[in-house]
């Protein structure tokens, strides 16, 4: 599943997040941090948890877990950017 | 980083000379910068930065304890005016009299009190040589709150259901069919938000009192609330666009800091306020834009804001290009602004003489205060 920022997110090393649509910034922790700019990068979710896998010791298991709390967060904040397979599903017609 | 002082004077060599600047003389109101501050100031921060001209300006205000009237380095000379209610022939006479001393080109009245005077006062003043650029009476009129309703089904903008109130046992049938709370607004400024009849009643009394009936009760709206200052050019052109959100503010809802923002939608809410009304003059939309995306109108500011200097600090110069306007120059779109740029607002104690004070409460005209030497933190 491609995870993207809206391209507008402007992110900066030391977690600081700024989202010119709404004037909303947030701080995120260094690995989240870390974790954005990749997104910005255009990497694969896959791949960033690779990349952190081998760059920190934290089992699978936990870094789904925090994993999938950051995208909600994300989403919440309104700055991911929905590519086709990343939205909603529509409601089953009844 | 401080700069070594050799590569600035380079740079200044480098640079090529900056064509000279035509000398403008500007009357400017609005000079009053308390917790809920007139734009005067920050009109006059802008237009010292005119790319165009050597701007001298010319404060007016109504009271004596304007504080525009004392910071350093703002205005030349100021000079009281009749109140509003005192009417147009005394407000014209004290110009006559302030312009044969100043030689005015341009004024830029900056309150919605006082904009009917200006507006029926104009061709007296373009007859006299002084050029302004407001808007229309019945564009006046038509943005105003108690109209706002009528304005948005006309022009089709989205409005929240506002009631006129002229007696306060109207509202606790007003808040049953809007909804508590309820929004309680002043005629020309200031809202309340009412969670009770009481709450509304009391509102009322005080907001009747300052500002004069009707009173309005409005939709209360949850949402992010978001401003855009803009410049018309009378012709359905919006010459300038720049949306602020809030964040933070006094309680009586005045932004005390603010960021631009990057949204077509809003820009686009400024172009079709300017094509449907044929605005001419500066402007404030404020906006709310609903959990559902959608932007609702909650005021038409018939004028700059009082945070317009940012304007200027992100790129788009509304109150310079007014100038233009107001002498009948072209000006282009401006389009691209610094998105991110903030101000904070902060108080600050302009230091003076009880002479100035004396010269302007006795005499209703007195000298601004000269370019202050600041102390400064630097060592070098």
């Amino acid at each position: 599943m491609k995870l993207k920022l809206k391209t507008s997110i402007a992110t900066s090393e030391n977690g600081f997040i700024f989202n010119p649509a709404t004037g909303d910034s947030f701080v995120a922790n260094p690995l989240a941090a870390e974790i954005l700019l990749l997104l910005k990068e255009n990497q694969a979710s896959a791949d960033i948890k690779t990349t952190i896998l081998a760059r920190y010791d934290v089992s699978a298991a936990r870094l789904e877990a925090d994993w999938d709390d950051l995208v909600a967060q994300l989403r919440e904040f309104n700055l991911l950017d929905y590519s086709p397979e990343l939205k909603p599903e529509p409601p089953l017609a009844p | 980083m401080l700069q070594n002082p050799s590569e600035l004077s380079t740079e200044e060599e480098a640079r090529p000379p900056r064509p000279a600047r035509v000398p403008l003389t500007v009357a400017v109101t609005g000079l009053n910068a308390g917790d809920s501050p007139g734009p005067g100031v920050a009109v006059i921060r802008a237009l010292l930065e005119s790319p165009d001209y050597a701007v001298r300006v010319v404060g007016l205000c109504y009271e004596a304890l304007e504080p525009g009237a004392y910071i350093p380095g703002l205005i030349g000379e100021v000079y009281q005016l009749p109140y509003p209610t005192a009417g147009t022939a005394p407000l014209l006479e004290r110009l006559r009299y302030i312009h044969e001393r100043e030689g005015l080109h341009v004024i830029i009245p900056n309150f919605d009190a006082e904009l009917h005077n200006f507006i029926r006062l104009a061709p007296e003043l373009r007859a006299l040589g002084i050029h302004t650029f407001l808007p229309t009476e019945a564009q006046l009129h038509e943005r105003d709150k108690p109209n706002l309703g009528l304005f948005g089904s006309i022009h089709g903008f989205r409005i929240p259901p506002t009631r006129p109130v002229y007696h306060a046992h109207e509202l606790p049938a007003i808040g049953a069919e809007l909804g508590w709370p309820l929004v309680v607004k002043g005629k020309f400024y200031e809202a309340t938000i009412a969670h009770s009849p009481a709450q509304a009643e009391q509102a009322f009394h005080q907001l009747q009192a300052r500002w004069g009936l009707p009173v309005l009760a409005q939709q209360f709206v949850t949402g992010q609330e978001i401003n855009l200052a803009g410049l018309a050019d009378g012709h359905g052109r919006a010459v300038s666009l720049v949306p602020m959100r809030k964040l933070s503010i006094t309680d009586k809802g005045k932004a005390w800091a603010g960021i631009t923002l990057e949204d077509d939608s809003l820009l686009d809410l400024g172009r079709r306020f300017a094509a449907s009304t044929g605005w001419r003059g500066g402007f404030e939309l404020e906006v709310i834009r609903t959990p559902a995306d959608e932007l609702l109108i909650l005021e038409i500011n018939p004028r700059f804001p009082a945070w317009i200097y940012l304007t200027a600090a992100a790129g788009q110069n509304q109150p310079a290009a007014l100038l233009r306007l107001a002498l009948g120059l072209p000006v282009e779109p401006q389009t691209g602004y610094a998105v991110g740029k903030m101000f904070v607002r902060y108080a600050w104690d302009a230091i003076t003489d009880y002479t100035a004070f004396q010269q302007l409460a006795a005499f209703g005209e007195a000298a601004g205060a000269p370019p202050a030497h600041l102390p400064s933190n630097r060592a070098v």
